[in-house]
């Protein structure tokens, strides 16, 4: 399985997600030296209710304690969104 | 990743130096890549001043934060020794104006 997909379904799943997208923007950095070590540079939008109430360093933990195994492999940088339902409802376009 | 004590130290100790202290790719004048890049223009645009810490030149540092601060990824703001966030944390402060408030409100 391509590792976006793998990525973005550990996300799903880990935070019961309503909504997920994982975008590879790794051709946007070739040559730097994380993408010569085999890392992408992926950019993330996770919405779940989990999210809740907690501050947007909780979050990004949270997301990144679940993508421990891949920070420093598969994944080289990893830009985040973390909302919870009412802010992507409010983010959305009309 | 476990962290010695000597160097939670070190890491304090440099965290402590500054009321602003970045760790970073590369310096302010340089920056080695785009998120720490990101985050010297979003801090140059408030303040004249603030400590960088070049992770490269330093692989006991640039292990070490990470481990320090649970938090896989460079650069770090550090605000009079709290950790702050990363790119995208600095930014979507910067945008909202919160960031702006706790660099420039009193200690």
């Amino acid at each position: 399985m391509d590792r976006r997909v793998r990525i973005e379904e550990k996300l799903r799943e880990s935070f019961a997600a309503s909504y997920v997208l994982v975008v590879d923007e790794s051709h946007h950095h070739v040559g730097h030296s994380g993408v010569r070590d085999g890392g992408g540079h992926f950019r993330a939008v996770v919405v779940s209710e989990r999210f809740e109430g907690k501050l947007l360093v909780e979050r990004q933990r949270l997301v990144y304690a679940v993508l421990a195994e891949e920070m420093g492999n598969d994944i080289h940088a990893l830009s985040m969104q973390t909302l919870t339902p009412a802010q992507w409802a409010e983010q959305r376009p009309q | 990743m476990s962290l010695d004590d000597p160097t939670r130290q070190r890491l304090q100790s440099i965290i402590d130096s500054g009321t602003v202290v970045l760790f970073m790719k590369g310096n302010r004048q340089m920056p080695q890549c785009g998120f720490s890049a990101q985050v010297v223009r979003i801090l140059d645009s408030l303040i004249p001043d603030y400590t960088t810490v070049d992770v490269l030149a330093d692989s006991e540092v640039r292990h070490g934060i990470k481990a320090y601060s649970s938090w896989p990824t460079i650069p770090q703001l550090y605000l009079r020794g709290e950790f702050v966030g990363g790119c995208d944390i600095v930014t979507e402060m910067y945008q909202s104006g919160e960031l702006r408030n706790a660099l420039t409100s009193p200690a």
